[in-house]
């Protein structure tokens, strides 16, 4: 179909097709597609996994180019042979999230039982779905205990279910940028953008694949918002101030004549090209009903009782969709179990995105925290090849 | 102070850690760069935490590999549960804090045992500032003039001793440093240590 993006797909496993997968809505998923991609070696003593978690428009080339837009894996910065989380120590994971669009079962893919796109008759799926199929994978690459599961803003929230879930399989956790509940404020901007999507008459109810059509304004729109929220005044001040776009003066039209509409409208368009609209209602959603402190009572506390795994958390001062005191509300909670954690708020006036870009505090950070986890696990300094 | 032990270590930091006994459970509430905290990793195998308010500190802590949160004494002790820790430490941080006496039942309550080093206001070069010239000391432990200093509540070696009987809490030790910061074993209830010591440091437990 000329319509669909041509995704070349790196490694993918099926998973649930002994036993479906029992999603949060009820429905059970199986067989389904995980897509992911590894950099590094397993070590003999499968003790060196580690587990990045990608954010919400993120994928799985964390650290190789992405097959779609030709740029670097996004947090290339971080990840890769000798760099923060080193891949000739580390053997690094990194999975395209249950509902993804980037090779994944999700709306995007086509329902084997149907032979069609399953457009938004694929189950709503949550944070704990994507955890669960992560799990899977985990499972399947043989991997019992992960070193450490590392992830930024959605990819936080999966490290903080994984630590919920699954506290026995993580030894230590960075969670970054991120909330332990998606708050009002963060809900209401998704439904902003997914109102955007579904007012485009190109979206046809979700089937536009049968349309030959792509609610691309009204993703671009979504994507325009959702880059304010990802930012902050001081940036965008320093970034563009007033200034204009490619003229002298305004021109008392409706054209970008501040560069910051022009900026904006790039980002809604490049991402069109590489987004899948209805993923993107099945994501936001899945933030949406991302609450941990809700699914232990409303005590966020129990939602770590008894950790053992070693806590990483941190926030930037400037990011007011994931705020310091959320990370703040998560680490109380990480305190009142009595657990091992660290936490670091990064001056930053870059907002919410500073947790991709070059941050030297934050990656001094990660560098101090990964190093003593390492020592406490006992894993050797060097290369995987030189250990064995 | 400066004078530091052959372990690198500040001379009333040296004091603290001699208290805390090997492989024990610790936090260190304003905790700085983390000093005393590596030191007792180190050399006592404890299991050490660390609360400190400066980011700068913190991040420094941190990136060495200990586990240290930013926050203060004052608000983010109350999230942990009882019995927490074997002890909990705090070093010269009590008279910054807005609720010392609060922060105090914190300790004891999160700590099975908490050590509490702090200023001597009772001190002679202070009680001299004040006293002889009428002004507020402002002397090479006490550094900051009265309207930019951080510390808040002072209190003399005899205040905390009383305040510590009146939270019910026993003092299983204390000794007062004097002013080059040597350990002198005076009796720390006694007019001698609230005037000659600098600095007093204690160890305390629930009754």
């Amino acid at each position: 179909m000329s319509t669909h993006l041509s995704i070349p797909h790196g490694k993918t496993v099926q998973l649930g097709v002994d036993r479906p997968m029992r999603l949060d809505c009820g429905v059970d998923l199986g067989p389904f597609t995980l897509a992911y991609e590894t950099y590094g070696t397993l070590n003999a003593d499968r003790s060196n996994a580690v587990l990045i978690c990608h954010a919400l428009t993120g994928d799985q080339y964390v650290a190789s180019p992405n097959p779609v837009t030709g740029k670097p894996g996004w947090w290339s910065d971080l990840i890769g042979p000798g760099k923060i989380v080193d891949t000739e120590r580390y053997f690094v994971i990194c999975s395209n999230v249950l509902g993804g669009c980037m090779g994944s079962s999700g709306p995007y893919e086509v329902n084997p039982e149907t032979g069609q796109p399953w457009g938004v008759t694929f189950p709503v799926i949550t944070i704990g779905d994507m955890v669960r199929a992560q799990a899977l994978l985990v499972d399947h690459l043989g991997i019992d205990t992960l070193f450490a599961v590392i992830g930024g803003s959605m990819g936080g929230m999966q490290v903080l279910e994984w630590c919920h879930s699954y506290p026995q399989r993580v030894f230590c956790a960075v969670p970054v940028a991120t909330s332990y509940r998606h708050s009002a404020q963060n809900i209401a901007f998704h439904e902003v953008g997914r109102q955007a999507v579904m007012a485009d008459p190109d979206w046809h109810n979700g089937d536009y694949h049968r349309h030959g059509t792509r609610p691309e304004r009204g993703l671009a729109v979504a994507r325009m918002a959702a880059h304010i929220t990802y930012l902050s005044e001081p940036a965008l001040q320093r970034k563009f101030g007033r200034r204009l776009q490619d003229r002298q003066s305004v021109t008392y039209g409706f054209d970008a004549d501040f560069q910051v509409e022009s900026y904006l409208r790039y980002q809604g368009s490049a991402f069109v090209d590489r987004f899948d609209a209805n993923s993107y209602l099945y994501i936001t959603r899945a933030m949406d009903y991302f609450d941990l402190a809700g699914a232990n009572g409303g005590v966020l506390a129990h939602a770590f009782r008894g950790t053992a795994t070693r806590f990483c958390v941190v926030s930037f001062s400037s990011d007011w969709l994931f705020t310091t005191a959320e990370s703040r509300a998560i680490v109380h909670a990480l305190n009142a179990n009595a657990a091992n954690v660290s936490f670091v708020e990064v001056q930053s006036d870059k907002g919410h995105d500073a947790f991709l870009l070059d941050e030297p505090e934050f990656h001094q950070t990660l560098t101090g925290f990964l190093r003593s986890a390492a020592e406490q696990r006992g894993l050797p300094r060097g290369p995987v090849s030189a250990a064995v | 102070m400066n004078t530091t032990t052959h372990a690198g270590l500040r001379i009333d930091l040296q004091l603290i850690a001699d208290l805390v006994e090997p492989k024990s459970r610790v936090l260190d509430v304003g905790c700085g760069e983390g000093l005393l905290l590596s030191y007792l990793q180190d050399f006592r195998q404890v299991d050490g935490r660390g609360i400190e308010l400066s980011m700068s500190g913190v991040r420094e802590a941190v990136g060495q590999g200990l586990s240290v949160i930013q926050g203060d004494a004052d608000t983010d002790l109350a999230a942990y549960p009882p019995d927490s820790f074997d002890y909990v430490i705090l070093s010269k941080t009590l008279q910054a804090t807005r609720n010392p006496r609060g922060v105090l039942e914190n300790l004891l309550r999160i700590g099975r045992r908490a050590i509490v080093s702090f200023p001597n206001f009772g001190y002679w070069r202070n009680r001299l500032h004040l006293g002889l010239r009428g002004r507020m000391p402002v002397t090479s432990a006490l550094s900051y003039q009265w309207y930019e200093t951080p510390n808040i509540h002072f209190c003399t070696i005899r205040d905390f001793v009383v305040l510590s009987q009146d939270l019910g809490l026993v003092i299983e030790t204390a000794f007062a440093l004097d002013g080059a910061g040597h350990r002198r074993d005076w009796d720390v209830t006694g007019d001698w240590a609230n005037l000659m010591g600098a600095d007093a440091v204690f160890l305390l437990r629930r009754a």
